[in-house]
């Protein structure tokens, strides 16, 4: 047995030494800040949401923990002996003395070597200028012909698909199918693309898979793929993955959609809009019609108009209406002229009345006539035996003359 | 004019409507004859009602190349 120290150390509590060691590792900056790979193991997933498991290899284990904020955002599908690369910070939880690795980021393993690739190839075909803005093109707006690469079996093609035929049914889909994973992936999209290309007049080609993890993904970072997509004639609209997902495709496309169905929108007007195009040209056509007809009836009234003021029906009636209001002037004046007239007839009249023989044949006098109708004045008219009318005031008788005394002579 | 005496149940879509506006421009602008007029207003209807039919009865048609039509150029690779 050793010997006993000389002068004993005072011993610490439980508390105390759990303490030391849990700031021992708050301190340690490794351990604050740290990728773990391992196998996971013993994985719980209690009510509370927090997922426990423990990370092993041949020789150790580490117990981990994610919490449930950080597990709802997991994109990994956790199961016992997946292998998996784990981020977080080195803990002790002082109440069981367990330390543990606190998850806050999680991939499948390999992943971090996949992404240095990615980042890797990202940066040489950027510098051969592959992704540059100036290359892309815009994307017809009224596609006819929409060209579709990728994998049959996926429900990313039926996503397409169904968004195509709600919004855009008058389009034409010509489905290039390509296996979207695995080693026989990037030949088979290169053929896709280039066959889409080259065989049948297409407007745009949508490329895009359903998500899954950068594994999955790769075949949309392999250059042969990506170069394709750069060369093609024509414009290019990317689908790929979730919303977060980039691949190196997604940067050479023409454009980007954030997801398979994303990418249906993007090409297809909404066949709403459409519609409402078309009633609108209709209207146009109506109103434009009804205007020029309306163009053409002033024309009409207009000449018909001009043609009626210059006709002889029109003149005619002009003058007759001249002619009305010469001859009223006329008649106006004509019967003053009359009054005046018969003013004068009459004042003659009763002059005449006064003047009359009659008057001068009832005092006696005699009105003596020749046959011829003469009126005998003097003697000088007749002779002897010379046949005489003698007109008295109530009658009169025919008479001789005996004897022609003319005055001054005796008788 | 004679490419403009296409049947109109023979034009797609896009034919029809770019004639249709072609036809209000002609309506609204131009010095057109009463006969023309009615005669382009009966053809831009025709072409009104075959857009709206086909927009009804539109269906997606959805075309997949064959296996061959891919190989032949994989093969030139």
């Amino acid at each position: 047995m050793a010997q006993l120290p000389l002068l004993p150390q005072l011993a610490i509590s439980v508390t105390e030494i759990t303490r030391y060691l849990r700031q021992l590792f708050e301190s340690d900056e490794v351990l604050q800040d740290v990728w773990v790979a391992g196998e996971i193991s013993n994985l719980s997933r209690p009510v509370s949401g927090h997922i426990y498991f423990s990370m092993k290899d041949e020789s150790a284990a580490l117990r981990c923990v994610i919490w449930k904020s950080n597990a709802m955002r997991l994109r990994v599908a956790l199961q016992n002996g997946l292998a998996i690369e784990a981020h977080g910070y080195i803990s002790l939880y002082e109440r069981d003395g367990q330390y543990q690795l606190y998850i806050d980021a999680l991939r499948a393993a390999g992943e971090g070597y996949l992404y240095q690739e990615f980042l890797r190839l990202k940066a040489r075909l950027e510098a051969e200028g592959l992704f540059a803005p100036e290359r892309k093109r815009p994307i017809p707006s009224r596609p006819r012909r929409i060209g579709i690469v990728t994998s049959v079996t996926g429900a990313a093609l039926q996503d397409m698909l169904n968004t195509l035929g709600r919004r855009y049914p008058l389009a034409e889909v010509i489905l290039a199918p390509a296996a979207v994973q695995g080693a026989e992936a990037p030949p088979e999209l290169v053929a896709a693309l280039q066959a889409l290309n080259r065989l049948e007049a297409i407007d745009v080609i949508l490329i895009g898979r359903g998500g899954g993890s950068l594994e999955d993904l790769w075949a949309f970072n392999d250059e042969r793929v990506v170069r394709a997509v750069a060369t093609s004639r024509v414009p290019v609209i990317s689908g790929v993955g979730h919303e977060t997902d980039f691949t190196l495709v997604d940067f050479a496309a023409d454009v980007r959609a954030p997801t398979p169905t994303g990418a249906a929108v993007l090409v297809a007007p909404d066949v709403a809009d459409i519609a409402l195009e078309l009633q609108n040209a209709g209207s146009r056509l109506v109103s434009s019609f009804q205007g020029r007809l309306g163009a053409y009836r002033a024309a009409l009234a207009d000449l018909a108009h001009r043609l009626l003021r210059t006709s002889p029906a029109w003149r005619i009636q002009g003058d007759e209406q001249r002619l009305d209001a010469l001859v009223q002037r006329l008649e106006s004046g004509l019967s003053h002229e009359l009054l005046l007239l018969r003013a004068r007839l009459e004042g003659l009249e009763q002059r005449l009345v006064s003047l009359s023989p009659k008057a001068v044949l009832q005092r006696g006098y005699a009105v003596v006539r020749r046959p011829n109708g003469e009126v005998v004045r003097s003697t000088a008219q007749v002779g002897v035996g010379q046949e005489l009318t003698i007109q008295v005031v109530d009658g009169k008788f025919d008479a001789r003359v005996e004897k022609v005394v003319p005055a001054g002579q005796g008788g | 004019m004679t490419e403009k005496s296409k049947p109109v149940d023979k034009l797609s879509y896009e034919q029809a409507m770019a004639e249709i506006e072609e036809i209000i421009l002609k309506m609204e602008g131009d010095q057109l004859a009463l006969e023309e007029a009615l005669a382009l207003f009966e053809r831009g209807q025709a072409l009104a009602k075959h857009c709206a039919d086909l927009l009804s009865q539109a269906e997606l048609k959805v075309r997949t190349l064959t296996g061959r039509e891919l190989d032949a150029l994989q093969g030139k690779e």
